[in-house]
């Protein structure tokens, strides 16, 4: 962690560790990001690949999929978004509680990628504040791992009982 | 006897061309018999196609009769199948639905209509099926309609509503 310090007594007294309330908040929250089961395309079998054991998403606290918003913290928008799954995507986060967070992953959910047609949403981020975005056509479980640990630093950098700045600094 | 020459027997008035190519047989008839010839491949005990594979739509730009419609029919105990055409012009785009004959035509037509805005007369449900009820912007897959469409993909109005 480099935030925490360890003063381990040799006498059988338990640990004591001392680190700002603050920093216990955010290391909670980073450790325990449960996904939403949100996949849409080809991305999402990369997102289920990168669950599985061979990768193990568990090491990161973020592989606790939930099929219902109410008790997630992520939402991973995984593959083509096209304009008549936008409010069922919109919905979902505004049922999500807070503090919550978006990933988009893969072209499609960045930029709508090569899908410059009637249909499709041209990125998330149209109707949807994104947090961290993952490029690749589909990306690797090695690249949303990535993200994953991308947003798990920007999460410790957010202040929780102070107010947040107009803009957190990457 | 093939099938397309049994067509053009029964229907001489309504027999346009059949072509084959590699094995497929494609007939293309008129679009006033286009039911008739239909309910002969299905009633017909030597034709006997049961199944309808598919439906769906061509524009040809530069033609008078823009618009083709396409079904795909297979028998299932005979094993043979076959392509019918019909032209459809944009000035009276309606042909007749089949879907008295295969029930399972019943959502393509559906889909051609959503896509093509050709209408089918007599279908029971001809409702968009891929696009909103709502859509108003026309039909997508014509070839006059833009590539990026007219702006519904990027309106959201249920924004507005969640505040």
């Amino acid at each position: 962690m480099g935030l925490i310090q360890i003063g381990h007594q040799k006498d059988g007294d338990s640990g004591v560790i001392t680190l700002s309330l603050e920093k216990a908040v955010n290391w909670a929250r980073k450790g325990s990001l449960w996904p939403m089961t949100f996949g849409l395309a080809c991305c999402a079998i990369e997102m289920m690949a990168a669950v599985s054991s061979r990768y193990d998403m568990d090491r990161y606290g973020a592989g606790v999929f939930r099929a219902s918003p109410r008790q997630s913290d992520l939402m991973i928008v995984a593959g083509t978004v096209c304009r008549r799954m936008a409010p069922v995507i919109r919905k979902i986060y505004d049922q999500m509680p807070e503090p919550k967070y978006v990933i988009a992953m893969g072209s499609c959910a960045t930029s709508g990628n090569i899908y410059d047609s009637y249909s499709v949403v041209q990125g998330v981020d149209r109707f949807v504040p994104v947090d961290i975005y993952v490029p690749g056509c589909p990306p690797t479980p090695e690249a949303l791992f990535d993200g994953i640990l991308k947003l798990q630093e920007r999460i410790m950098q957010k202040r929780v009982f102070t107010k947040q700045p107009e803009q957190v600094k990457a | 006897m093939n099938v397309a020459q049994r067509i053009q027997q029964r229907f001489p008035d309504g027999f346009v061309k059949a072509v084959e190519w590699r094995g497929d047989m494609a007939v293309t008839v008129t679009r006033d018999r286009l039911h008739d010839v239909a309910r002969l491949l299905h009633d017909d005990p030597d034709l006997d196609f049961d199944y309808i594979v598919h439906v769906s739509s061509v524009v040809w730009p530069d033609d008078e009769e823009r618009f083709e419609v396409v079904y795909e029919f297979y028998s299932i105990r005979k094993r043979h199948r076959i392509r019918l055409k019909t032209r459809v012009p944009e000035s009276d785009c309606e042909v007749d639905s089949l879907t008295d004959i295969w029930k399972g035509a019943e959502f393509m037509e559906r889909e051609v209509f959503d896509m093509m805005g050709i209408r089918f007369r007599r279908h029971q449900d001809l409702r968009r099926i891929l696009m909103p009820d709502d859509y108003t912007e026309g039909y997508p897959l014509r070839k006059d309609f833009p590539l990026r469409g007219k702006g519904w993909r990027d309106t959201f109005e249920f924004l507005n509503e969640t505040k």
